[in-house]
Parts: structure tokens; sequence; C-alpha cells
């Protein structure tokens, strides 16, 4: 059995031939195992679709109850049999819900990562390293100059700046899945206690995540009220970056425009998109959680997709490590 | 160190100017000396340590780590102190128990030799985070580039002290780094410093702009008038020995003009106007004195083609008496005397306009006889000479503006109150042959527009974008469609940076003109037609 025989890319997607399925599809196919979801990895319109619970619902939530056919929770650690081939779920610590993916078939094990990071996040399970043959990894920042900082201290610099300046609003950039809640975590985990004010496309997903037990505190929707822009005087308001730069954000006082991205760890992409105070939050590993996962899997072939692939494989050629840039389409590697 | 690396981070996403004084003024309030002092002569750029080339830095890297990741590192950032700050690999067993202070990494820079700077450095990143390893390659290799110039570190001083700028200004050329002194006392905690350096800058005095009706209430016969030259506002002050040319932030600017300052040889401190040329002969224009400004270095040939001089108008010290305190009329007089003893070369005065009435001078005003003037100065006959710019003894009456009726072509968002707006404007005129014009780019605007017009623009602007670039969109702009804006202009100077060949100074936005079409907006030749 070679690797390449038990998981191929093609154009809808990575497809496992003995199993009959693909993993994130990114067009409509029979049968989609999926890791999370985020629209790139999660799309509607499959005949059958097998996901944890929490990825399920929340594709329910985006894209309406009726977004597949058949649906399926795969359970976190249990072993699903499909034509023969064993797949097993594993948390992958990127979103409530995320998941990798270990598909095993005479004796060789692949395990497709999805998205992942090791930074702890408290509003999903952490990553858990599944020892295997071949390691799909992700490498949205894979360059050595990416590089997380703690996220307590990037939370503690939007406090320390919202008591510099009280007069003003901070508008916090977030994607609506995942990292928008996070920081609404993280906030309160730095005993930030009045009301967090969301845009409306956050509210469905940030009242999943709370009836999953994920507590975020009080959270209010931004609009304007009686008092008009004095309503978000020294008021901390997260929404999706593309809000901020619309007529949608002229409700608030002098705002401080902030990015919540591993991105933001650039100088210039911060300047070039205005952000003022670039938040370095990622739910992507950065280079060295990257590299530490390969090592720790203990895969004797690295397969990198999304990102910065060259970088990765050139690491591993120097550890001594087989590796190959997986040539997947239509996965944002910009997104985070 | 890491506060320091910190307030860079801050400041150089900072756009707006009180944004940036928040931030310098807590940090001083709440880093300790001598931390606070090195910061501030940083900024100001007064702290002098051994320079790192770009060369080493890159050599040191690559000792540490793979070349070609490197490579692939540096292609995607594209600054190499940037670069390097991320890529540098930490040991762990390297990592202090305290974070170096800033102090403590200045002065092992300092003492660091020539030859043994590399590996000073290379020790100090060892033990420094991300954003300080940032902050000290921004210090070894020169330039902080953080968009806060000296007089803005200034008022930021003035701010914590609740003083008048003025007064740090005065102050600034007698103290060195650490300025423990000058933090003391705008603490509270000391006398204000007495410095005993010679020939200090003064604080200058400024003028306010003629408004509507200002005139009517004035009487000419209590004001003298001179011509306004266009050049630069220049003090020049020399005390037992020692000679400085100053602009009028205080900044010292000797060091680009040692022709005029090799002619300084008195006792005196002079207020004046710093143009090119020779007094006697012909006084160059704005373009001739460009060649002169924003030069580190200035060949001899250049001095020779374009000798600087000054045209003095006021005196404020003469063989060491302060004339501050003395009427206009008074100065002046002392004045007169003094320059006719100074090399006729480099130093003359800058003539008296006589006038009967306010009708007079204003047909004056309208038709100068030089293209340096912009205008008329009106200094009260009686006035002492004041630091900062009250309101009344100066006022400075400028030559109309230009306009030139020019087209949106680009349309940037702004920053903070302005930030879903899209508020800087690109605008172009027409150039090319009948039939086949095109818009050539002219200028900029950010201002000039009342927040009703930005709203009317921006739903313009996003009405009509045709494609985005980042912060950036291009708006429809052709023979039919487009809006035409009335740009009001200072000058205008040759460009070989800009494809239309001009650069305009202090463009602004003076009117809409949502009734012009297009196609009769300015061509470049109307533009060019003003450079001769």
């Amino acid at each position: 059995m070679r690797a390449s025989d038990l998981l191929k890319p093609r154009p809808e997607g990575l497809y496992c031939p003995p199993g009959d399925f693909f993993i994130d599809p990114v067009r409509s196919v029979g049968r989609a195992l999926i890791t999370h979801g985020h629209s790139d990895h999660a799309r509607s319109g499959h005949r059958s679709v097998l996901a944890t619970r929490q990825t399920l619902d929340i594709m329910g939530l985006r894209y309406g109850e009726d977004f597949a056919g058949t649906t399926q929770a795969a359970i976190l650690g249990e072993t699903v049999d499909i034509n023969g081939v064993s797949v097993t779920f594993h948390p992958a610590g990127h979103v409530l819900g995320s998941a990798q993916i270990a598909v095993e078939y005479q004796g060789m094990r692949i395990v497709a990562s999805g998205d992942y990071k090791r930074q702890k996040d408290a509003t999903c399970l952490p990553f858990e390293p599944v020892p295997c043959d071949v390691f799909i990894t992700e490498a949205t920042f894979g360059l050595p100059v990416f590089r997380h900082p703690p996220d307590t201290e990037e939370i503690a610099r939007v406090l320390k700046s919202a008591a510099q300046f009280p007069e003003r609003s901070h508008l916090i950039g977030a994607y609506a899945l995942g990292k928008a809640q996070r920081v609404m975590r993280l906030l309160r985990d730095a005993g930030y206690d009045p009301p967090v004010y969301i845009h409306g496309a956050l509210a469905k997903l940030s009242e999943y995540y709370q009836s999953q037990g994920v507590d975020l505190g009080r959270l209010e929707p931004a609009t304007v009220g009686s008092g008009g822009k004095a309503d978000f005087t020294g008021a901390i308001v997260v929404g999706p970056p593309a809000a901020f730069a619309d007529r949608w954000a002229r409700r608030f006082p002098d705002p401080i425009s902030c990015f919540a991205s591993g991105w933001m760890r650039i100088r210039q992409r911060a300047k070039q998109g205005g952000v003022e105070l670039p938040l370095i939050i990622s739910d992507h590993g950065d280079w060295d959680e990257l590299i530490a996962t390969i090592k720790e899997t203990g895969a004797g072939e690295i397969w990198v997709t999304h990102g910065r692939e060259e970088a990765l494989v050139r690491w591993c050629e120097l550890e001594g490590i087989a590796a190959r840039p997986l040539h997947l389409v239509g996965y944002e590697d910009e997104g985070d | 160190m890491n506060r320091f690396a910190e307030l860079l981070d801050r400041l150089v996403l900072t756009p707006s100017r009180n944004g940036k004084l928040t931030l310098l003024t807590d940090y001083f309030r709440s880093v300790e000396d001598p931390d606070r002092g090195l910061a501030l002569a940083a900024i100001t750029g007064d702290l002098s340590i051994a320079a790192v080339k770009p060369a080493m830095l890159r050599a040191l890297v690559v000792e540490r780590m793979d070349p070609v990741l490197f490579g692939y590192s540096y292609d995607y950032v594209g600054d190499l102190a940037e670069t390097v700050s991320l890529v540098w690999p930490q040991a762990p067993e390297s990592i202090p128990n305290h974070a170096p202070t800033l102090a403590e990494v200045v002065g092992r820079l300092q003492a660091a030799s020539r030859s043994d700077g590399p590996q000073v450095l290379a020790r100090l990143l060892d033990s420094a985070s991300i954003s300080a390893r940032f902050a000290i390659i921004k210090l070894v290799t020169g330039g902080l580039r953080i968009g806060v110039s000296a007089r803005l570190a200034k008022q930021a001083l003035a701010d914590l002290g609740k003083v008048d700028v003025a007064e740090i200004e005065e102050l600034w050329h007698g103290l060195t780094p650490p300025y423990t002194e000058l933090f003391a006392w705008l603490e509270g905690g000391a006398e204000k410093p007495r410095s005993a350096a010679l020939a200090l800058f003064r604080p200058v005095m400024l003028s306010n702009a003629v408004d509507d009706g200002d005139l009517e209430k004035l009487d000419p016969a209590d004001y003298a008038a001179e011509w306004k030259w266009d050049g630069i506002r220049v003090q020049a002050v020399c005390e037992g020995g020692i000679r400085r040319l100053y602009s009028r932030t205080g900044d010292d600017v000797s060091g680009a003009f040692p022709d005029l300052a090799a002619a300084m040889d008195f006792e005196a401190a002079l207020d004046g106007e710093l143009l090119v040329g020779d007094p006697r002969e012909a006084t160059g224009t704005f373009s001739d004195l460009q060649q002169r400004l924003n030069r580190k270095r200035v060949s001899p040939k250049i001095q020779q083609q374009y000798p600087a001089f000054m045209r003095c108008y006021d005196a404020l010290q003469i063989d060491g008496e302060d004339l501050r305190g003395l009427a206009f009329t008074e100065r002046r007089g002392r004045l007169e005397a003094f320059v006719g003893t100074l090399d006729p070369s480099r130093f003359d005065l800058s003539p008296l306009v006589a006038f009967p009435d306010w009708e007079a001078l204003e047909r004056l005003r309208q038709a100068p006889p030089h293209p340096i003037i912009e205008g008329v100065m009106l200094k009260r006959w009686d006035s002492p000479y004041l630091a900062g710019r009250p309101k009344g003894p100066w006022f400075k009456w400028k030559r109309d503006p230009h306009t030139v009726d020019a087209v949106l072509m680009y349309a940037q968002r702004g920053h903070g109150k302005r930030s879903s707006f899209y508020s800087d404007y690109t605008f172009g005129v027409w150039a090319g042959p009948e039939g086949a014009e095109e818009l050539v780019p002219v200028g900029k605007a950010y201002f000039g527009f009342t927040d009703e017009e930005l709203r009317q623009i921006d739903k313009y602007v996003r009405d009509n974008t045709i494609e985005r670039f980042g912060p950036v969109r291009s708006v429809r702009a052709d023979r039919k469609n487009g809006l035409v804006l009335e740009v009001a202009f200072e000058g205008l100077n040759r460009s070989t940076r800009h494809k239309s060949g001009v650069a305009m100074r202090f463009p602004r936005i003076s009117r809409l003109r949502w009734d012009k079409p297009a196609a009769e907006a300015d061509r470049i030749e109307t533009l060019q037609a003003l450079l001769d």
C-alpha cells in the first residue's frame, strides 16, 4: 500500500479511493468527511457528511438544516469503518468542533490535520498528536518569521490601550467563527467585565459557543441606541474585519482599529490595512508549532498544504524527513 | 527595553498626532530614569551609538540559520530589521532572569568597539524578545522612522509638565541625555534647569493669518509691512565663538548650510529667512532652494551653484544685549545698523514695504515683484518679540492660492475617525493629444472639505469604484464620467518622481464641482505654465 493510493488530491479535494470519500471537499460530492466549520473546508450540498457534532451544528447554523443529504456525528477517538477503511477523528485545537482525521488501511495511517494550532485555547479542545506514517500539515504560517506571542499578552495590550484612550472605542476585527469567540473569552479571562459589543454576523455563532459551555460573558448588539455615538465611548466592539472598513463602523467614536490575526506579525500588513493596534492572535500554528508537531507525530513523510509550502518542505529536507507539497485547490491560505 | 519596544510598535501604527502625544506622555510618565531620557534621545536623534551595517546584520543571522529559509523569510517580509528580529533563533538558556533595560542595552552598545560591535549586538538579540530585538536593531542601524519628529516629542514633554513647548525648545540645546534634570522639573520635583551652554535657540515668534474682516479693525499706521519670503525660517545665533543655525522648531541645521555658517562671525541672535542666490544680485526661486534642502551632505558644487544666504528681519540679541523686550521699531533700527556690518553676500535686510492704506497694500500683495514672495507680513510697530503665536502683533497675508480643476482618480481610506471613509484623494488633469486625452495624476489631498462633503465624496467613490487595491479604490474617471475637484495649492515644483513632472505644494480641496463635466477639467499645460 502506497500512501498516495490511500489519499490523493483531486479537483474536488483530498480523495480516498478504497474508502470512496473526500476530506474537506470544495465541491459537492457523495461522501464528505469534514474537519471543521470554516467555509472553505465545510461546504454545503454533499450527499452525506461525517463530522463532529459541533461541526455539524455549525454547518447547520451557517447553511440551514438541510445543508447535506444525511449527516453522521463522529465521536472523537472512536473509529468508524468506511468501506473497509478505518477513520478516527481527533481534536485539532483550531476552533470549536475542529478535528484531525486519521485514515488507516492495510497498516498505513495518514493523518489529515485540517487546520490546527498548539497554543491553548479555552474555546476548544486541545490538539492531540497522533502517531502516523504520513502527516498532512497546513502551512498558513509556514515561514520562520511567524512566531505567535502568548495570546494573554496581546489581550493585555488591548486593555492597556482602552485605559489610555478612554474616550475612544476599540474595534477588534476577528473572524466570525472561532477567533471572535476566543477574543471574547480572552477578554473575560483577563478580567474584563463590561459588555462586549458585537456585530450581527457574530450573534448566532457566539450564542452557540455559549450553549456549548464556553462562557463569553455579556454580549450586546453593536446597534445605535438613543445616545448615538456616546453609547460606545470606551467600548470594546468585536466584528468581522470587513465590517470595520464599511459604513457600519461610523457609529463608533474615533475608533482604534484592532485586528486579531497571525498576519499582524508583519508590520507592513498591519499598516496597509490601516490597523492601529495589531493583535497577533491566531488559530493556526506558528512556525515553531508546525515543526514541533511534525516531529511529535513521528511521521516518516510530510505532505504540506495551503500556505507557504516551500519553507516547510525545505525544513523537512534539512531534518532528513521526506516531504512534498500537496497541491490542493480552493483553500484560503490568507484566512486567519 | 520592552516598554520602549512597545512604544515604537504603537507609534509606528498610530496616525493621529493626538494619539501619538498620548502614547509618548504616558510613556514618559510611567517609565523611570534613565530609560525614558534615553528613549527621548533615540526619538529626537540625539543618541549616539556605534552603527552596525546591514550587511553585518545579515551575516550574523545566516551564521545562525539556514540561508535558504532566511531568504524565503526576507523575501516575504521585505524589511531586514524586521525579518532578523522575527527569525533570530533564541536559545532558551540565553533568556535572562530579567529583560534588559534600555539603559543596559544602550550602555553595552556605547561601550562596544567597532570590531566587537556585531558580537555585542548578537548577545543582546539573544536575550531580547521579538519586539525588543526590532527596537535594538533600529537603534544600531540608525533612524527609527516611527513618524515622530523631535518637535512632537518636545510637545509631549510640554504636555507632561503642562508648560509651553517654547520653554522646552529654549532649554533643549543645553541639555544632554538622559535629561534627568528636565524630567525632574517637568514633574515638579526640581527647579527649571538653567543652562550655561552658549548659542542656545530662542523660541520664535509666529504670525496669524489675516481673516476676513481683520483688517477693517486695524489702523494701517500701527503696522509695518514687509514681503513674506517663501524660504526657510532660520535663527542664526553666535555666542562666544559657538555658531548655530536653527530651524524654526529649534533643530540645529548648521551642518546642511556650512557656507552660511562660515560667514556667521558676529555676536548676535538674528531671525530671518534662508534663501539661495546672491542677495546683491538675484534671489533664487523655491525650486532652487530645494536643491539645498533635505540633504545630509552638500557638495561644494551645489554650494557654489546655490549659495545660501539669510534675509534678516529681526534681532533678538546683539553683543550680549537681549532685545526681545524692545518694540519692533527699535529692534528694526538696531537690526538695520547691524546687518550693514555683515558679509553682504550672505546677509541682507528684508526691506519694509511702504503703504498708505490697506487697499494699496492689497494691490502690492496681488502683484509681488519676485516669484519667491508669497504675500506680505504685518508687524505692529510697538510689539515686543514674543515666543509662540500671539494674536494681534504679527499677521501673514498670503497671496491667493492657485487653483486647478482636476478629476478624482483614486481614493484611499483614512484613519481613526475617518477609517470608514474614503478621505484621501489622488486627482489628475488631462494630457495627450485631442481625441486621445488621458488623466495624469498631479497630487493628493485629504482636507479642505466639510464633513458633509466628505460623506458625499465617500458615497460617490463607493458608487463609482472600478478597481480595488487594498485600502485604495480606483474611481471611474474618463471624458464622460468623473468628479471634478477644485484644488487650491501654494505653488508648483518640478518633480522627477511624478509622471506628470509637477508636484504641488500644500494642495487641498477648495470646492466640489459636481456641475462640471470631467472633460472640462484643466489640462497639464495649465500647470506647466505656472512652472516658468
